[in-house]
């Protein structure tokens, strides 16, 4: 009779189907530290195995990439000898158990893998989501969450350059936190998981390993139910000042070449980091657990090889380099101890008090798990940009406006970004809130450019669709502040995928960011699968999040949002639709999220972005904003909130559509631009040229935002009552008493 | 005039500081390691931002016992010029080279924000090239940044016109909202009785450059320069 039953089984998230794989695998039944290790690496989290087939169909090559998917991050080539490293990553189980811990650690994590591949980290973007701020959890999640980002990366010294918050129900017992963090390398310098070859030491160094986090993974790969309060010692503790040390102390070593290859200990701990650089390099590694460093006594074997304790990273280094990488650590006040050795053969070999506790072949852990065709069901949503009867015209589109304004999701986020150091390093060229974060790159002209992007509501409505607009919005962020896109990082949010409805999401929205990757030319190099966000049953609305990079060749022609100068034309870019279906008009104002999602043409989306970048190089621009959640209303109001004397617009607008299609549809690829007068001839032309549509709809200044359609008025406000309906929406809920 | 920028663990303005002394003000800079007893014959002493021992205790108490302090105290005693900025503001506090301490933002949250703040005292090295009344557009980003001291020593700070600058709005006018983390007589920076030691919470490094939305901080770095013979 074998040791492990179904009950040990079932606790380690295994199948039966995966067990007898394991058995055969190996030889034998693993012992139980060994199933520890299948379960872990095994896991969804770390295996992809549901995700696999599907995110091979995406698009990973480029002239630029030096390094696509499968490593610890993306990696792609700017030019000048410089590399930009980046990749996102979620955190949603742990910050809903911890919410300060859990997006502390979040960030911490994907920090390590920035700095693990030899670029120094020099810019985060969180995409949050939570609940609806009127229930007093969702609240205590947030200020959580935004405190623990805030501890982590302020004290690290990373700037949090922004990203997005939205608010809705699916969310409520299952936030979602995604960080992305890019970095930048010398393109000669780049460091890599790997063991170099049998004879090499295995290091240890950073903090030491306890009890916390242990099988994290496999927690991050469970639906949640009620009782999910007792995993929350499964959530890691973070410590910014350590990884502070650990970041310079890393980068030492790496400068002074004196190690072979490095991992940091993410999930999965030290299972994942040896076996992993083992396998990359086709070796194997013996390590000995009496020599990990260990703040807590008496851990076992088990404990030790699956603790997720944080600011951990394994090298490995010539042996003759140890006391050297051993003296740069002390220099940081860091323990770096040889653990092991890199051996031939291909076996993950652990000791424990003079014994043998693990012996299984890497490969087995690494690249044998089986990867799994599931059930699906494909939506059959509503056809996006189908017509839509509404509702009754609203009164007062002005009230509308400003209920809008105050709609958490549109509101201001200055509360949440204050809390961020988001001008540390001295690069952010652009403050957070506006379409992309901004970072000049010391010393050269270039800058990047980042943004995060991804509407669960119109994925839910319709997956595909909806995966292509986030790209194409994601790309139009960027276009926006003059910047190409580059590379893609993505962190796909879904439910439990043995429910085929939630896996037929996820084979469409992979598709659709395939297709829109394809079709903008741009790699992804990487990203994070997160399963298993359901809580109590309920799934979360399928929630793609694109982390977009480009480049500016030119920081100083760079454009932001807001209004420049009083007197100068307002253009929109793009056509105006009726499609207010999956709107923020229609959440906020009806708490409706049915009907037809906005269509996309991604054709007429790239001679927009197009028209944009090429009018920016030649600086035509003062400025430039997307129309996105809120349609156009809202887009104006923020080009007057973002201008330095909060001035207003007067437009007149001449569509023939119903008013509250015209002011607040979500039609996409559109921008609004302003210009000079004296050059809007030039930029005229030029859009003509490029055959995009181009409508002088009105003029900046004044103190109002006035809008009316062929001169009849649709709503006068003062910018002063619209700023502060913006502004003051979420600190409100947060108000100390 | 030869600058130093003293690195704690847990600096993260260091380079920033470094950076804007070298590249932008042109200065000869060099790092200080905290666990040397060696001031390298620098003219100025900077404690840049950060979190100093990741600001664990309270901020700026443990690096106050970084080995270099011990050379710091003396070089200041002697009258080199010593400029703490934001974390190294904190840490002074604690070396005791300037009065009172720094409390939690009213808010109870970490604040990173443009603020303005009003040159009060234009005849000190640190803003004698700025005059009194004007006011520099200039980010914080702290955590602690509520500046307290007993009454008695308030009085003294503000008879002897230590205080170099006050937080304000963009107008120069004193008020609750423009003293964005509820300072004491809304002081955002301070001198030593002596005039040659000062810290301040907000980062004039930050504000070096038009391309980062401000040059308002450069002034202080010009006035240390302006005065060195």
């Amino acid at each position: 009779m074998d040791m492990i039953d179904k009950k040990i089984l079932n606790n380690h998230n295994l199948t039966q189907g995966e067990y007898d794989l394991i058995r055969s695998l190996i030889g034998r039944e693993p012992n139980l530290t060994e199933l520890g290790i299948f379960s872990a690496m095994w896991s969804e989290h770390c295996s992809y195995k549901s995700s696999k087939l599907y995110l091979q169909k995406l698009p990973t090559k480029g002239k630029r990439v030096i390094q696509g998917p499968g490593e610890n991050a993306g990696i792609i080539d700017i030019g000048g000898g410089r590399a930009i490293v980046f990749k996102i990553e979620s955190h949603n189980h742990p910050s809903f158990l911890e919410p300060f811990q859990g997006a502390a650690t979040g960030v911490g994590g994907i920090l390590r893998d920035i700095f693990t591949m030899g670029a120094r980290p020099i810019a985060i973007m969180d995409s949050l989501r939570f609940g609806p701020l009127s229930l007093a959890r969702n609240k205590s999640i947030m200020d959580g969450v935004i405190a623990g980002i805030s501890s982590y990366g302020n004290s690290m010294g990373v700037p949090t350059v922004g990203g997005e918050v939205y608010f809705q129900n699916s969310y409520s017992l299952n936030p979602l936190v995604n960080v992305f963090c890019l970095g930048i390398a010398a393109k000669d310098a780049i460091f890599y998981a790997k063991t170099g070859g049998a004879g090499n030491s295995v290091l240890y160094v950073g903090s030491k390993t306890g009890r916390d986090g242990i099988h994290g993974a496999t927690m991050a790969s469970a639906e949640f139910g009620k009782e999910t309060e007792h995993k929350r010692p499964n959530v890691q503790v973070g410590d910014p000042f350590k990884e502070k040390l650990l970041l310079e102390a890393c980068l030492e070593v790496m400068a002074k070449e004196l190690i072979v290859g490095i991992q940091d200990m993410g999930a999965a701990g030290l299972t994942c980091s040896t076996s992993e650089m083992a396998a990359k390099s086709a070796t194997g590694i013996e390590i000995d657990l009496d020599r990990v460093p260990q703040r807590e006594e008496g851990m076992n074997p088990y404990e030790i090889m699956l603790s997720e304790s944080q600011e951990r990273m394994l090298i490995a280094a010539k042996p003759e380099r140890v006391k050297e990488v051993q003296s740069v650590f002390a220099k940081w006040d860091l323990d770096a101890v040889e653990i092991g050795k890199v051996t031939e053969g291909g076996q993950l070999k652990v000791w424990f008090q003079g014994q043998v506790v693990v012996d299984i072949p890497v490969t087995a852990i690494v690249d044998l798990c089986p990867a799994y065709k599931r059930k699906y069901e494909e939506p059959a949503g509503p056809v996006p940009g189908a017509p839509q009867r509404g509702h009754p015209l609203p009164k007062d589109l002005g009230q509308a406006l400003l209920k809008l304004l105050s709609w958490p999701t549109i509101a201001d986020k200055e509360w949440v970004y204050r809390q961020y150091d988001h001008q540390v390093l001295t690069n952010t060229m652009i403050l957070p809130g506006a379409d992309a974060a901004v970072l000049r790159i010391k010393n050269t002209k270039q800058a990047v450019a980042m943004t995060l992007d991804g509407n669960s509501f119109y994925t839910n409505l319709h997956p595909k669709t909806g995966a292509v607009i986030a790209v194409a919005e994601a790309c139009r962020n960027l276009a926006c502040v003059g910047a190409r896109p580059v590379g893609v990082t993505n962190c796909l949010n879904f439910g439990n995928p043995e429910k085929p409805e939630i896996m037929g999401q996820f084979k469409q929205v992979t598709e659709g960011i395939a297709e829109a990757c394809s079709s903008f030319g741009i790699p992804v190099t990487g990203g994070n699968v997160s399963f298993y966000n359901d809580t109590e049953g309920v799934s979360i609305l399928p929630t793609p999040v694109l982390g977009i990079v480009g480049l500016i060749k030119n920081y100083a022609k760079t454009v932001s949002p807001g209004f420049k100068k009083e007197g100068q034309a307002i253009v929109l870019l793009g056509e105006n639709k009726e499609e207010l279906g999956g709107s923020e008009y229609r959440r906020a104002l009806y708490d409706e999220e049915t009907g037809p999602p906005p269509a996309i043409d991604l054709k007429k989306e790239k001679a927009v972005q197009k028209l944009c970048l090429q009018a920016i190089d030649a600086g035509l621009l003062q400025s430039a904003h997307d129309i996105s959640e809120g349609g156009l209303a809202v887009c104006l109001a923020e080009c007057s909130f973002f201008s330095r004397e909060k001035m207003g617009c007067r437009v007149d607008l001449r569509d023939a559509l119903r008013p509250d299609d015209l002011l607040f549809g979500e039609t996409q690829s559109r921008i609004v631009v302003s210009v000079q007068v004296s050059k809007l001839k030039k930029f005229l032309s030029l859009a003509a040229k490029k055959k995009v549509p181009a409508a002088v709809i009105g003029k900046t200044g004044g103190k109002n935002l006035r809008v009316s359609q062929r001169g009849k008025k649709l709503l006068n406000i003062p910018v002063g009552q619209a700023f502060q309906a913006w502004k003051n929406a979420i600190p409100v809920y947060f108000k100390i008493k | 005039m030869k600058f130093g920028v003293i690195v704690f663990p847990g600096s993260n303005c260091d380079f920033d500081t470094f950076y804007a002394l070298q590249d932008v003000v042109g200065q000869p800079t060099t790092f200080l390691w905290h666990k040397d007893h060696d001031l390298r014959g620098v003219d100025c002493v900077v404690l840049p931002g950060g979190f100093s021992y990741g600001d664990y205790l309270r901020s700026g108490a443990i690096a106050r016992f970084s080995p270099l302090m011990q050379e710091v105290e003396e070089f200041a005693e002697r009258g080199g010029l010593v400029l703490g900025i934001c974390n190294g503001f904190q840490v002074l506090l604690e070396l005791g080279l300037l009065p009172g301490a720094m409390l939690r933002n009213k808010n109870l949250k970490f604040l990173c924000q443009f603020v303005h703040i009003r040159i009060e005292n234009d005849q000190t090295r640190y803003s004698c090239r700025a005059k009194k009344g004007q006011i520099l557009k200039i980010p914080i980003a702290h955590f602690d940044g509520n500046y307290y001291a007993p009454p008695d020593v308030l009085r003294g700070i503000e008879t002897n016109h230590q205080v170099v600058f006050r937080y304000t709005d963009e107008r120069g006018r004193l008020s609750d909202e423009a003293n964005v983390n509820g300072s004491l007589n809304a002081i955002a920076g301070l001198m030593n009785g002596r005039g040659n030691v000062m810290g301040m919470m907000p980062h004039p490094e930050r504000a070096s450059e038009a391309e980062l939305g401000s040059r308002d901080g450069l002034v202080i770095f010009q006035s240390i320069i302006s005065r060195w013979t």
